[in-house]
């Protein structure tokens, strides 16, 4: 059997504190978008989807101590790791475990909070390098003992989906025998305000590839799953395989994408190749669609020359979730093993009409069908595509 | 695999590249080291560069003369490590962010301030479609893009990839890292940073970029052997791990020439590399850099640099030597640095 076993997986999304939680609400169509309650921003009147559990609810329920610095990326990645630990088979992770972990922004909370207080209050100068990414995955490692490759991807958007991607190639390739990968980012003033100047910030409920679709909903979550090598496994549950991936750059502009696609074109040419399969084989895309004008015309067009007039059954699920920038690719990684694992369809909320250009429609109602093969796009400024596809284990 | 050849190589730091030759260092009393000008006009259009922040500034333009040195102009893939990414911009978004009270704000300064700035300007300049990578881990940040760098290679998808490290300084953010204990309270000239004998270190600004090919050519420095990163170790079993990575290695600790030590004048962390300088490699050629380029958390890009000077030209130039120990042709070189006694790294080069 190709493709690298995942046996372990955890989330914590705005739809759900648990894969049970998420699974229940993507099966009844029941999305996590509302206005914002934890973050405190100016820009109340923009929905997100939030994780509705405070800092200090999660540093309870995580047991830290009272001066942890601990940013709120850090503890909604550690909340997702402890859920991936307790159905892995591991009382703890074993010391050789590896960790690749994607994020955007990492702890930009903590300096948004902090950056007048800094030179008056001693007592927040723990968090002046948790502003830097490394700083969020190394707590999060430290949580769990994790000491030997503990690294970062910030990619932005596909930052997860390229950490997926890196640890599948480490156990390929014989340099680990287990890793944990996926990636978290928390909501934040500096991203809301920064989409929001970006002017792609819908004031509604998102809607993925509707010809009137005008602009994303910002979320938050941390994802990550387990891979491990063959020899490990045993009689293990595998939860699905990790069997193709491609990264390709569109070369068009730091934050638009590129009108034919390009960039996500070949990286799902190249993923499809590397899992050694035709596109017809594909059962399901798991789009990026975040519910851009921009992003959603690119990506259909991409589906369009890879797929011609067969383009698989597809959904995007940011409108479930919001758009959870570096963690979207291990989230949507973790719904296209659930889809796989239970036959099922998560649908494209809030579509109504077909795109005007392309007439793609994509699935709008939960289905139960075969799923053996997924396609999942996750695309980031800086022209960054990415492509995972997830296979049945059989 | 096939071996891995650095065929190209450029760097901006406090420094100039003509260092290893003229031995002239640059002296500064302040404890944040800017990177020297540089003609950046003659590789970047001037309309461009006004909108760059420095470290795309610097990155593109060690990308481009890294590339032109190889005789590349598309590598298939470009993989960069920064630690805290383009800093400038973050700062800039942040500071009108706050300052209007979430008002309406310009997203110029939003549109660059993610970590794979760099990596993605370097793809749209050189119309690079290729698997396009940005690491940020500390200072493991550039040996995670060595890292995938190794990976790629095994795949053996692509001849050619441009890899490197690039931080910049930022006014507030930077100026942080005083406040926290990061850099020296008090001003010391980089010369005497070995002998501080204080707390803290000098933080800087550089970019190191370089050509990695499967194929040697005329401008061939050495070849990258190996890449290790390790997040946390104790003091104790540092020893075993850097022997563990020579013999994965097939070498033996006698086939190590010289080490290039990340030594940045912090008594707090400084030990990490004194123990090794007084035991494992005492009778090793020991090099130094961070007197000269001060630390930042891709500097270890330098040290590539450094090592892959030493070994194309068979001698190591005095300025960076820590001990009196000579090396005549050197073949064999480990490169080995942490920040704060957290993210180790282990870099390995040998002559092609």
């Amino acid at each position: 059997m190709r493709g690298v076993a995942v046996t372990g997986m955890g989330l914590v999304s705005a739809i759900g504190n648990n894969i049970v939680e998420a699974h229940t609400s993507l099966k009844n169509g029941k999305e996590g978008i509302s206005l914002p309650e934890i973050l405190k921003t100016g820009l109340k009147d923009l929905p997100v989807g939030e994780i509705k559990l405070s800092n200090s609810d999660i540093s309870n329920i995580l047991q830290l101590p009272d001066d942890h610095s601990y940013t709120r990326a850090a503890l909604i990645g550690t909340l997702a790791i402890k859920e991936l630990l307790s159905n892995s088979g591991f009382d703890n992770f074993p010391e050789d475990t590896g960790f690749i972990s994607g994020t955007s922004i990492g702890g930009i909370d903590k300096t948004e909070e902090h950056f007048h207080n800094y030179k008056d209050h001693p007592e927040y100068r723990k968090y002046i390098q948790a502003q830097h990414p490394g700083f969020t995955t190394e707590k999060i490692a430290e949580y769990f003992g994790l000491k030997e490759v503990v690294t970062t991807i910030s990619t932005a958007c596909s930052s997860s989906a390229n950490a997926i991607m890196m640890g599948a190639r480490m156990i390929e390739s014989g340099k680990l025998k287990r890793v944990i990968v996926g990636g978290s980012d928390c909501l934040t003033k500096f991203t809301l305000n920064g989409f929001n100047s970006l002017k792609i910030l819908s004031d509604q409920k998102s809607k993925p590839f509707d010809n009137d679709r005008n602009g994303l909903n910002l979320g938050e979550a941390a994802a990550y799953i387990m891979l491990e090598a063959r020899e490990l496994i045993g009689d293990k549950k595998i939860l699905g395989r990790v069997s193709g991936f491609g990264n390709a750059n569109d070369a068009f502009h730091q934050t638009a994408s590129s009108e034919n696609g390009e960039g996500a074109y070949l990286a799902i040419s190249q993923a499809i190749k590397k899992a050694k399969l035709s596109a017809s084989e594909i059962d399901f895309i798991n789009a990026h669609g975040t519910g851009t004008r921009n992003n959603d015309l690119s990506e259909s067009v991409a589906l369009k020359r890879i797929f011609g007039d067969t383009v698989p059954d597809f959904s995007s699920t940011k409108a479930f979730t919001g758009h959870t920038l570096g963690a979207a690719g291990a989230v949507e990684a973790i719904f296209s093993l659930l889809a796989i694992q239970n036959a099922e369809i998560y649908p494209n909320l809030n579509f109504n009409s077909e795109m005007a250009e392309t007439g793609l429609v994509p699935v709008t109602e939960f289905q139960k069908k075969e799923i053996r093969t997924v396609l999942s796009n996750s695309f980031g400024f800086g022209g960054n595509c990415t492509s995972l596809i997830f296979q049945k284990d059989e | 695999m096939s071996k891995i050849y650095i065929n190209g190589i450029s760097s901006v730091s406090p420094q100039s590249e003509d260092i290893y030759e003229n031995e002239i260092p640059q002296t500064y009393n302040e404890n944040i080291l800017p990177a020297i000008n540089i003609d950046y006009k003659s590789l970047i259009k001037p309309m461009m560069l006004r909108r760059m922040s420095k470290a795309v500034k610097m990155g593109l333009y060690c990308s481009k003369k890294a590339l032109q040195e190889a005789g590349i102009a598309d590598p298939g893939a470009i993989l960069v490590g920064t630690g805290q990414g383009c800093m400038q911009d973050t700062e800039k978004f942040m500071s009108n962010m706050l300052e209007s009270e979430e008002g309406l704000l310009s997203p110029t300064s939003f549109i660059q301030s993610t970590h794979n700035t760099v990596a993605g300007q370097i793809a749209l300049d050189l119309k690079c479609k290729g698997h396009n990578m940005t690491f940020t881990q500390n200072s493991a940040s550039f040996e995670t893009a060595l890292l995938d760098t190794v990976l790629l290679f095994e795949d053996e998808q692509v001849q050619n990839i441009l890899v490197g490290g690039v931080d910049e300084t930022s006014e507030e953010f930077t100026g942080f890292q005083k406040l926290d204990g990061q850099i020296k309270e008090a001003s010391i000239n980089n010369l005497d940073l070995f002998a501080s004998g204080t707390s803290g270190t000098i933080i800087s600004e550089s970019a190191a970029f370089f050509t990695l090919s499967s194929e040697k050519n005329d401008s061939t420095y050495a070849e990258f052997k190996d890449v290790q990163i390790i997040n946390k170790v104790e003091k104790s079993d540092l020893i075993s791990k850097i022997e563990e990575f020579l013999s994965r290695n097939k070498l033996r600790l006698a086939d190590i020439d010289a080490v290039i030590l990340g030594r940045n004048g912090d008594s707090r962390f400084d030990h990490y590399y004194e123990d090794l300088q007084q035991g494992l490699f005492a009778e090793k050629c020991q090099v130094g850099f961070k007197h000269l380029v001060g630390d930042n958390n891709s500097v270890s890009s330098y040290a590539f640099w450094l090592a892959s000077k030493i070994l194309k030209e068979k001698r190591i130039s005095q300025i960076f030597k820590l001990n009196a120990v000579n090396c005549n042709a050197p073949r064999n070189i480990l490169i080995y640095n942490q920040y704060l006694g957290r993210n180790h790294g282990l870099i390995l080069l040998q002559s092609h």
